[in-house]
């Protein structure tokens, strides 16, 4: 299994990678969309010993979610923006990628001292995770176009679940079923917004939100 | 069940707003939804209820002191709402600011999210395991989002989506720190469960390394949300930005919220007797609150950002009550009830005053006094309220965290808590007072829409109540925050 679950999490760094290169904000939805399956097969694989429905139905609900509807909606924003590409973002593509693995390296040697996790997953999942994490938070700060930035979140989330999965055995279905269901609001109602920033100011991007200040 | 219903009430109310089309009946159910869940929370002082769905949901008094405060103000904004929704007329208006038309929010939209946030909010008070607590303060930041954005203008709009942005991220890194803790309970051999009794319970158990990690990602996220400094920056141009009534739930209520959240935490701590980590870090981040939210008071033009920022400084002064612990942590509770009610009053007096003016700017408003008699002695009795001025209950619970502060022989800390609150008084006093007096502006003012019962009463109603906290603390509302701060490392 562990060389499934690594394979997995190769292709996690890599679609973060590409991410951090991509100019075209339709990769980046790709991408993401990419993440939400690669999530859905790490859940099941994380649990092989024991699937029960549990497991399946959170796999199942994250994978439709994160890799079918979330993406579905967002490219139907991004149809109607008429916006084809990120552009100039504070930090550069190339830099980008480097402080990606950057990321990786710290993500590394932040793993190393946290104990083990309660179950027997390969030592590269953690560091995974927290890569996850930190180029969400690097997406948001640095690109922007709100969509960009509400995929950053999005990253961000798939972060902190990866080390939800890989850290903790027994979440209740309830509690898992409520987070999902946050991030599906949250993704509706920022689209929402996104939507009226678009119609007000004939594009989305986020520094032209630069009027409050003190 | 009599907990549960509590929830449903609102959120079902919420839902069927949004279908409703005619004003009228819409404007009654906010009213009548509102009064029966006010019913219900007294009910609840009364009766005893059952814990639900397998305790997780249940009621304790920190819950109870947050379930009052929320009801109790949504009560009062729901009677303004009525006063304020008949104002805003319909179709395209002319901006205060700048040069550009922009249209409201429907009205309908604005009722439900009203509603659901309300029921979101219950949630969090009634909420005893740490993962659900997540759900339900993550659900009132997209709940009270849309409420942000009901003037449809760029402005509104840039401070939704960093409201949306900022606390949704601090939030997801909330997530993190549960994980932590729930990491830190299953290898400690604990049976997974995250209701936070069970955690009090077998505390001492828990692994600190896992605790702490845990602690400081909880208040990272949660203190984004509650806007502890330097977390804060989306309050200002959130609570400027939102109608009057909104900033009023948004201050006096939804940040409470946040703060219930590091509450549960501290419990645990407290439970394994660990408190002193937490205390430390909690006063570092409540003084440096308190005084930056002192510099940016100094200098500021806006009346709403004034009140936002001061809502700052007084998330800084629950934060340090609580660090200080023993009879600071039930400071910080007594403040929490009057921080509420007097920022609540505050705001919907600045949403009278922005009706009848129509400019934010402290420099426009002159002549309160003459203009809007009755707004004006309530703006001023909130300024004296807020900056902490005797005979008022904020007097009393900030005097309790002073003495906190003396009594542990922390000099340095009582010296800078006593310097930042007189710069947030001579910041305050000098916009507050300005406005009241001095002649009227020459161009007209629309002053008798303005002063009708529905706008008046309910900040007067919130006066009443923050000056006999002053004077008088009942019997049972003392034994209900007492038995709060004793869970908090209080006494």
């Amino acid at each position: 299994m562990d060389v499934w679950l690594n394979a997995i999490m190769v292709l996690l760094v890599f679609s973060n990678l590409i991410l951090l290169g991509a100019g075209r904000l339709s990769m980046y939805i790709r991408c993401v969309a990419f993440q939400g399956f690669l999530l859905g097969a790490f859940t099941v694989l994380a649990h092989i010993s024991d699937l029960t429905v549990h497991v399946w139905l959170l796999a199942s609900v994250g994978t439709l979610l994160r890799g079918i509807v979330f993406p579905a909606f967002l490219s139907r924003l991004l149809r109607d923006s008429g916006v084809r590409r990120e552009v100039e973002p504070y930090i550069g593509y190339t830099p980008s990628i480097l402080s990606g693995l950057a990321m990786l390296g710290a993500g590394m040697w932040l793993s190393v001292r946290l104990p083990a996790p309660a179950i027997a997953l390969p030592r590269f999942v953690v560091p995974v995770a927290l890569m996850l994490i930190f180029v969400g938070l690097f997406l948001i700060v640095t690109r922007r176009k709100a969509l960009s930035q509400l995929l950053g979140y999005l990253v961000l989330e798939n972060g902190v679940y990866v080390f939800g999965v890989a850290l903790v055995q027994k979440t209740p279905l309830l509690v898992e079923m409520g987070v999902l269901l946050d991030v599906f609001m949250a993704v509706l109602v920022m689209g929402v917004a996104m939507f009226h920033i678009n119609r007000e100011f004939d594009h989305i991007d986020t520094d032209r939100l630069s009027t409050l200040k003190d | 069940m009599a907990l549960l219903a509590l929830v449903l009430l609102p959120a079902a109310a919420g839902g069927l707003a949004f279908l409703i089309r005619p004003d009228a009946p819409r404007r009654a159910m906010l009213v009548c939804v509102a009064i029966a869940h006010a019913c219900m929370t007294a009910a609840v002082w009364r009766v005893s209820t059952q814990p639900v769905l397998n305790g997780w949901i249940a009621m304790d008094a920190q819950g109870l002191v947050f379930l009052s405060i929320t009801s109790a103000l949504f009560l009062a904004v729901s009677v303004y709402a009525i006063h304020f929704l008949r104002n805003e007329q319909h179709g395209m208006r002319h901006d205060l600011e700048e040069d550009l038309l922009f249209a409201n929010a429907p009205e309908a939209v604005f009722t439900g999210c009203l509603l659901l946030f309300l029921a979101t909010m219950t949630l969090v008070t009634v909420s005893q395991h740490f993962g659900l607590l997540w759900v339900a303060i993550e659900s009132s930041t997209l709940a009270s989002a849309p409420l942000i954005y009901f003037h449809r203008h760029h402005r509104s709009l840039e401070a939704t989506w960093k409201y949306l942005m900022i606390c949704s991220v601090g939030v997801a890194l909330a997530l993190l720190g549960i994980f932590f803790l729930a990491l830190g309970a299953e290898r400690s051999g604990l049976e997974g469960s995250m209701r936070v009794a069970d955690l009090v319970a077998q505390a001492s158990q828990l692994e600190p390394a896992w605790m702490k990690a845990a602690f400081i990602f909880l208040l990272v996220g949660y203190g984004t949300k509650m806007g502890l400094a330097p977390l804060h920056t989306w309050l200002p141009d959130a609570h400027s930005e939102a109608p009057s009534l909104v900033s009023a739930l948004l201050s006096g209520a939804l940040l409470n919220c946040a703060f219930l959240g590091i509450l549960r935490m501290m419990q645990v701590f407290v439970g394994a007797g660990q408190q002193a980590f937490a205390q430390q870090l909690l006063v570092v981040f409540g003084l440096f609150s308190i005084g930056l939210a002192a510099v940016f008071l100094l200098e500021q033009a806006d009346y709403k950002r004034l009140l936002a920022y001061s809502s700052v400084e007084h998330m800084g002064i629950l934060a340090l009550g609580l660090g200080l612990g023993g009879i600071g942590a039930f400071g910080a509770m007594l403040h929490t009830v009057n921080h509420s009610f007097t920022k609540a009053l505050l705001f919907l007096a600045a949403g009278n005053i922005l009706a009848a003016y129509r400019s934010k700017s402290t420099r426009d408003v002159t002549g309160l006094a003459r203009t809007l008699p009755a707004t004006s002695f309530l703006w001023v009795a909130g300024f004296f309220a807020i900056a902490g001025s005797p005979p008022f209950g904020t007097f009393m619970s900030e005097f309790t965290i002073l003495r906190a502060a003396l009594n542990q022989g922390r000099y340095i800390v009582a010296i800078a808590y006593i310097a930042f609150l007189s710069l947030v008084f001579i910041g305050m006093s000098r916009s507050v007072l300005a406005m009241a007096q001095g002649p009227p502006p020459d161009r007209p003012i629309n002053a008798s829409a303005h002063e009708s019962w529905q706008a008046i009463a309910p900040p007067a109603a919130l006066a009443i109540v923050v000056l006999l906290l002053g004077f008088y603390v009942p019997p049972a509302l003392n034994a209900l925050l007492h038995e709060a701060a004793r869970s908090l490392g209080g006494m």
